[in-house]
């Protein structure tokens, strides 16, 4: 019964073998992390499985945690980090299968428009980047630019830019809408 | 533009499902499985925690930052003096290379430690201190600690080649903290009665847990330890009937001595029936200096506020004076029902100027004179980080002014914020005299703890002036020592005299005061007989033998102007448990001094808390296994 700790305190208690401290924990960032990693991917499905990797990679990242930064800030770089690697896992994949997969998507893409389920947001985070997308998905998630430079490894004034970059994406894309 | 990312802002919260529950629950049993597993493949002793590892860059920064700031400065100083000598032409001929040298940045503090205070320090540093120059030399001092005094001398002549400087300078600290000297053993026969006022407040504890986040061991003088015990709740039985209070009585086993008992004796405040407590009349005093502004200070005081604020009915009354610079008040008294008016003036308070606190309080007493009804309880609640630094600064005569103003029927309660320029001793003794508590408050957890949970033991006094007096049987006691309580000595004759001002108690509250008593013929006795003194005292025939101690404690109903007597006998039947404040109790020695408690250590008293923590329904005694951890792995650097 830890609930009157922070999460820093509860996660330098976890890293150094507190059972109940890592389950409080868990327990109090899962609905955290899951959102994140929905903001970073798009997708309910994706962002469960990006979930399980973090909640099975977890404890062992967390025994190199000192309590530098905050609990959060580095949870979220763990997020973003593990989303990375799984996009390049899939883009790895995606290529092996590349003739498959150009038939998938198309098949795909037919079945979406019918279901006319896109939505602008889907459209908007889908066009941009994913260094763009990363950015905003934490600045979206309440993160100052200082926050989200931290946790990106980037200056805070590529996040600046980044963000600027976005809404000049986003205006674009307004403006294809209304023609 | 922005009007975009505002969309897309509520559109995405909007987007965004909740996890699903059964891969929720799938998730969190894969990682609570790997976090098993991992323990499993690591050693038994899992208690100690492992001293946090920092890069080198980080590790000096960190080490300048906990450092004081003449410390800090010598430190600096002797860094950015070997880093000179590295870079003047020929600093590479006067210390020997080591490229190889590993990094290990706790190795520093012991170079650092041994150089001598530099009278041109503060000069030195404002002109150098670059990283690259303090990664190179770190790397070299761990060779070459030894000629740091040579590269001492040659580092203003050489000051002139070294690049622009990004000064890495710790903040002043300008901390005080109220302590005397520990308690010394007293001998039964020459002074067999010990007087002392009671003490309730915790802000020790909190200050000590805030260092040991930190990472850095507590200033000796900020260890209370009788403030450390009871910030714990323990399991006393509650007062019979209309009495305000009642004592428990326990003898065990002194954890670091085996021949010396422990006598706890706990208070426990009544607690009575709330639902129909007198309305509250409270004066928030807020300290809005400039030194205010770091968000675990006037941030977190709204936030503790306003946790505070949900627990008054209607009829209470708030007003809200700030103080910077000059007074004022920034919201006149309002029923507890306008939230939303109370709320916007509370966020309104923004942080700058200077501390003019004497004015404040003035004001403060003025608005609650103003808000006093018959039968209200009156309370001035000032939150500072303790910086008085206009006007009045001196604490003699802020007390007399406290004092003064306790007899007109307010008490003043004091929350401490933040760490810097946090003036222990100032806030103490307004509390003190205040006939209040006084909180360090680091987290928002630690306000809920002293604003919500305690919230009527805080506001509604049972008892004022509560006195203990213990007086020893020297036929079967031959030493006793009081542990804590320094800061709270009362002389002998001032327990019978209702003038002498002590602590109060507030609804439910509990104090805890533990004594180690040497029994009679034991090994442990520091003292040996006098040869010429050993005469039979009148005391010692009189005491029944089975007798250790005769207890007695007087208090004041609130209001009253003469005292109650509780008396009690101690005897040696009252054999208790191992208990978790003999645990801590043993934990604030070590973290002061030491003096008593032998080869007893943090491993020993971990061992014993784990053992004593009990039902823990808030997680604070588990919370305080962790600290003294953390102490255990900071003590040994």
């Amino acid at each position: 019964m830890l609930m009157k700790t922070d999460d820093t305190s509860l996660a330098l208690a976890a890293a150094g073998g507190d059972g109940a401290a890592f389950a409080t924990l868990i327990e109090r960032q899962y609905d955290r992390l899951f959102r994140l990693c929905f903001r970073l991917t798009g997708s309910q499905a994706e962002a469960e499985d990006l979930t399980q990797d973090i909640c099975a990679a977890l404890p062992a990242k967390l025994q190199s945690y000192k309590g530098e930064a905050a609990f959060t800030t580095w949870a979220y770089r763990l997020c973003v980090n593990a989303a990375h690697d799984r996009r390049r896992r899939a883009a790895t994949h995606a290529k092996a299968a590349s003739g498959w997969g150009d038939w998938e998507v198309n098949r795909r893409a037919a079945e979406a428009e019918t279901e006319e389920a896109i939505d602008w947001l889907t459209t908007a985070m889908r066009s941009l980047p994913d260094d763009l997308r990363d950015t905003l998905a934490l600045v979206l998630d309440d993160m100052t630019h200082a926050q989200a430079s931290d946790i990106l490894g980037v200056p805070e004034g590529t996040i600046s830019w980044r963000i600027s970059q976005a809404k000049k994406h986003l205006a674009a894309l307004r403006q294809e809408e209304t023609q | 533009m922005s009007d975009d990312l505002d969309d897309l802002k509520s559109l995405m919260s909007g987007a965004t499902p909740p996890p699903d529950p059964a891969r929720r629950a799938e998730n969190i049993t894969l990682a609570q499985k790997n976090f098993a597993d991992l323990q499993g493949s690591r050693d038994g002793a899992r208690l100690t925690s492992d001293r946090p590892k920092t890069g080198l860059v980080s590790g000096v920064r960190n080490m300048l930052n906990t450092l004081t700031s003449r410390a800090g400065l010598t430190a600096s100083t002797a860094i950015v003096a070997v880093g000179l000598v590295m870079l003047s032409p020929l600093g590479d001929r006067v210390l020997p290379q080591s490229p190889d040298a590993p990094y290990a940045p706790a190795e520093l503090r012991k170079p650092v430690e041994m150089s001598e205070p530099v009278v041109e320090a503060p000069v030195i540093v404002e002109h150098t201190a670059p990283m690259v120059t303090m990664e190179m030399a770190s790397d070299n001092m761990l060779g070459a600690p030894a000629p740091s005094s040579r590269a001492k001398m040659s580092a203003p002549a050489a000051s002139g080649l070294v690049m622009e400087p990004p000064v890495i300078l710790p903040e002043a600290d300008t901390e005080a903290f109220a302590n005397a000297d520990t308690n010394p053993v007293n001998i039964t026969t020459e002074s067999p009665v010990s007087t002392f006022s009671i003490d309730v407040d915790t802000a020790s504890y909190s200050v000590i847990r805030n260092s040991l986040t930190n990472g850095q061991l507590p200033p000796k003088d900020a260890v209370r330890v009788e403030e450390m015990i009871n910030y714990f709740p323990y399991d006393y039985t509650a007062p019979q009937g209309d009495a305000a209070f009642s004592p428990t009585v326990s003898i065990t086993q002194t954890p670091w001595n085996p021949d010396t008992q422990l006598l706890q004796i706990g208070i426990q405040g009544a607690l009575p029936d709330l639902a129909d407590r007198p309305p509250l009349n409270l004066v928030f005093l807020i300290d809005t200096s400039g030194s205010m502004e770091q968000p675990n200070k006037l941030p977190l005081l709204k936030q503790s506020f306003r946790l505070m604020l949900g627990q008054l009915r209607p009829e209470d009354q708030v007003a809200i004076v700030t103080y910077a610079g000059s007074a004022g008040q920034v919201l006149a008294p309002t029923a507890a029902s306008e939230r939303a008016t109370i709320l916007n003036a509370l966020n309104n308070l923004g942080a700058g100027g200077s501390t003019a606190g004497q004015a404040g309080l003035q004001q403060a007493y003025a608005t609650a004179a103003a808000m006093a009804n018959k039968g209200d309880v009156n309370r001035v609640i000032l939150a500072t980080d303790g910086d008085f630094n206009v006007g009045l600064n001196d604490p003699e005569a802020l007390k007399d002014y406290i004092a003064d103003k306790r007899d007109s029927g307010t008490y003043l309660s004091v929350l401490g914020f933040g760490r810097g320029n946090l003036d222990d001793a100032t806030m103490q003794a307004l509390a003190q005299n205040g006939n209040g508590q006084a909180a360090y408050i680091d987290t928002l957890s630690e306000a809920q703890k002293v604003l919500v949970d305690q919230l009527s033991g805080a506001l509604f006094p049972i008892a004022d002036d509560v006195k203990i007096q213990v007086e020893f049987n020297p036929s079967t006691v031959s030493e006793y020592r009081l542990i804590g309580y320094e800061t709270r000595a009362l002389n002998r004759e001032d327990f019978n005299n209702d003038k002498v001002d002590a602590g109060d108690i507030g609804a439910g509250h509990q104090v805890t005061a533990i004594y180690e008593v040497t029994p009679k013929g034991s090994p442990a006795e520091r003292n040996s007989p006098l040869r010429y003194g050993s005469a039979e005292t009148s005391a010692a025939s009189t005491g029944e033998n089975d007798e250790l101690a005769f207890l007695r404690l007087r208090y004041k109903a609130p209001g009253d102007a003469s005292s109650q007597l509780i008396e009690t006998a101690i005897t040696t039947s009252d054999v208790g448990n191992a208990s978790f404040a003999a645990a801590i109790a043993g934990f604030g020695q070590l973290l002061r001094d030491g003096t008593y408690t032998g080869d007893w250590s943090y491993a020993d008293a971990i061992a014993l808390a784990t053992r004593t923590k009990g039902d823990d329904p808030f997680g604070y005694r588990t919370e305080a296994i962790q600290l003294m951890r953390l102490a255990e792995s900071l003590s040994q650097n």
